[in-house]
């Protein structure tokens, strides 16, 4: 075993030179992301080693950067982009609808986009307004992209390394609020085996037999605590983290929820139309008759995300998930005394 | 440069422009005759298109009628490994890139999203969403720098695109990287509906000074002249100097596509105006007068336009229509297992239509 204690932002940066290393195509693009090594120094000390070409810091215009990154993708190269914060991604939401996504299957194959679109994301860290969003299911929503989220060292160490090496788009989200967490980071492949996450596969983190509680990023670590809370009451939680926001692995979720019967989703963005709404969905079509209640959502309310002040009643937090376990169970919850 | 420049004039006489001269000092009267067919030919391509969509055959197209000049021009001044970033009207630029008629009519027909491979011929899927290919050139053009190539990124646009925010971004970044790109705008006076003061209270080639890429203006409707200063802003770029805008002056003489009608917006007059600048009439009175274009050799080019217009019709009616199942093909490069259940679910319901035994 060669492994290494480091942060899941120091994993995502040894990530990052690992691909450079292996890839000389590979070019990073973003706001700071140079001699500052970007708003959160994931990219500290590339351009040192690497150059200004291929660290590129860019103008201020996010339409512009994954733009000039189709172009480069077109030229054989393989951009790395950095969106400085979640709520900034929307002015280049056309680049990546219109011409990201699309721009193999309009040339029938002909154009490979091997873009990776790296995003901060999520609350929990007290910031200003267009910086604590969750714009996952945009994504999600869009044919053509692949969407990914990570919630350790370990699978940001490997994850961000598999992205780059996909010929197609990732997007690729990075919980804020687990930035300076640290973690154990396998680093020799070989040794990987089974704790490799193969872009697309969910992780069972914890198993149970009571009820499925699933989700992805920031409220992983928020998950497993309710988990562990719970088996102080007898309750037996397998929590997942889906990794893979599209495609969902549907196989993984289905046959936890075939064993307990129940499943509680949890995610920081808003409720409807969410990643949520689409992993009930797909549960209650492939399960259905496993399910002893109805797939419970636990997310952030339908509103623009609010000053930090209120943002910890926003965000499911451990009580909140419990409340929504206690409803799947059918146990006493904030919803009993309701007609 | 400042000014408008012209080599031949709307009465087709030839100007002096002792500032461009030099660059199309190559181009003799039998150049010039090629490209006075060039002209003839994409223009009968146009006719034929247009003539197709009207009898059900195409669902739209996008004629360039007016622009003949500023497309043939430009896309004769290009090497084989520069690669053009285009809208969907630049249909004169592709055949100059050799695509085929047929290629040019797959989109229009409504049987692929692409006419043809980017790569087999340097031009990109003409783009819909307008200026986005603006960026998508300065970025290869970003690329043609690091592998230290002189090859240029050619980047097409409407002078409405240039109230877009994606041309100003490409602006900047071309200028700020110096990336070899040349951003050719066509003016044509309108975009769809609107003319370009809506765009622009200042001439659009002054746009360009603001970003630090020198502007040229050209008489759009000149072919030499506009032959001549794409040449010299290309060799600007292999030069390793950076970005160069050229803002060709013409009209839109046609409607914005088949589905639009200009009567509803602009005057007959203005029409009339620009027709006595019709960028084929003033070649063929300059070749005449100089005794290059006959009435042999013109009846030879529209007999060679002709057999073009006949070669779109059939290969236009031979296109036949794609596969159900291929909707689910290229979405990605990789196996995506959601994608791979709809498509098995699809061809389980398809194949109930079928008799029974029958395979697929």
């Amino acid at each position: 075993m060669t492994t290494s204690t480091m942060t899941l932002s120091k994993a995502i940066n040894a990530g990052l030179r690992r691909s450079m290393e292996n890839d000389d195509t590979v070019i990073l693009m973003g706001e700071d992301i140079g001699k500052l090594g970007g708003v959160y120094r994931i990219t500290e000390g590339l351009q040192e080693s690497f150059g200004p070409r291929r660290v590129m810091d860019t103008p201020l215009a996010e339409s512009g950067i994954l733009g000039t990154a189709i172009g480069l993708a077109y030229a054989g190269y393989r951009p790395v982009c950095e969106i400085q914060f979640d709520g900034f991604i929307y002015p280049a939401f056309d680049q990546i609808v219109s011409q990201v996504a699309r721009m193999h299957s309009r040339t029938r194959g002909a154009v490979t986009v091997p873009l990776t679109i790296r995003v901060p994301f999520g609350g929990g860290i007290g910031s200003a307004e267009h910086h604590s969003d969750s714009p996952e299911a945009y994504f999600t929503h869009t044919s053509g992209l692949r969407v990914v989220s990570v919630s350790n060292p370990n699978d940001a160490y490997w994850v961000i390394q598999e992205a780059v090496a996909s010929n197609d788009p990732v997007l690729f989200f990075e919980p804020k609020r687990r930035y300076h967490v640290k973690g154990e980071v396998e680093l020799d492949e070989a040794e990987l085996d089974e704790v490799r996450p193969p872009m697309g596969a969910a992780h069972v983190l914890v198993e149970g037999t009571d009820v499925t509680l699933v989700t992805y990023g920031g409220l992983v670590q928020v998950a497993l605590d309710a988990a562990r809370a719970a088996s102080a009451d007898g309750i037996s939680i397998e929590v997942i983290d889906l990794r893979s926001l599209s495609p969902l692995d549907f196989e993984t979720v289905t046959r936890s929820v075939q064993k307990t019967g129940r499943i509680v989703i949890t995610h920081e963005a808003a409720e409807s139309g969410g990643l949520g709404a689409e992993v009930a969905a797909g549960i209650t079509e492939r399960a259905f008759y496993f399910l002893q209640h109805a797939p419970v959502r636990v997310t952030g309310f339908d509103i623009p995300f609010p000053p930090a002040k209120l943002e910890k009643y926003h965000l499911p937090d451990l009580d909140r998930i419990l409340d929504g376990v206690d409803r799947a169970l059918d146990r006493r919850n904030s919803l009993s005394e309701l007609g | 440069m400042s000014g408008l420049v012209q080599l031949i004039s709307a009465d087709g006489q030839r100007l002096p422009a002792p500032d461009v001269e030099t660059w199309v000092a190559d181009i003799d009267d039998e150049r010039l005759l090629a490209l006075y067919e060039d002209m003839v030919v994409v223009r009968r391509i146009d006719t034929e298109a247009t003539a197709l969509q009207r009898q059900g055959e195409l669902a739209l197209w996008p004629p360039l009628l007016g622009q003949e000049a500023a497309q043939i021009g430009s896309g004769r001044a290009l090497r084989d490994d520069d690669f053009v970033f285009a809208s969907y009207r630049e249909n004169a630029v592709a055949y100059c890139r050799g695509i085929s008629v047929t290629d040019l009519v797959r989109v229009w027909r409504g049987t692929t999203q692409s006419g043809w491979n980017p790569f087999t011929y340097n031009m990109a899927t003409p783009q819909v969403i307008i200026g986005a290919q603006t960026l998508h050139a300065t970025g290869y053009a970003l690329g043609i720098q690091n592998r230290g190539t002189d090859a240029v990124a050619v980047a097409y646009f409407g002078d409405g695109a240039t109230s877009e925010g994606d041309v100003n971004e490409a602006m900047v970044f071309a200028a700020s990287y110096k990336a070899p790109v040349v951003f050719f705008c066509q003016n044509n006076q309108w975009a769809i509906s609107e003319p370009v003061r809506l765009q622009s209270r200042t001439s659009i080639v002054d746009r360009a000074l603001g970003f630090g890429i020198p502007g040229i203006q050209v008489d759009g409707n000149d072919v030499l002249a506009v032959m001549a200063v794409t040449r010299l802003a290309l060799d600007r770029a292999r030069r390793g100097e950076g970005p160069t805008f050229i803002e060709a002056v013409t009209y839109r003489m046609g409607p914005h596509t088949t589905a639009d009608d200009p009567t509803r917006y602009r005057e007959p007059a203005e029409l009339a105006e620009w027709q006595v600048k019709d960028p084929i009439t003033r070649l063929a009175t300059y070749l005449r007068a100089r005794g290059v274009l006959t009435d042999e050799s013109s009846m030879a080019v529209d007999n060679t336009a002709d057999q073009v217009a006949a070669e779109l019709r059939a290969g236009c009616l031979g296109l036949a229509d794609p596969e159900p199942l291929s909707l689910f093909e290229h979405v990605y490069a990789a196996p995506h297992s959601r994608l791979a259940e709809q498509r098995d679910r699809y061809l389980s319901y398809l194949q109930m239509f079928e008799p029974a035994g029958a395979t697929r």
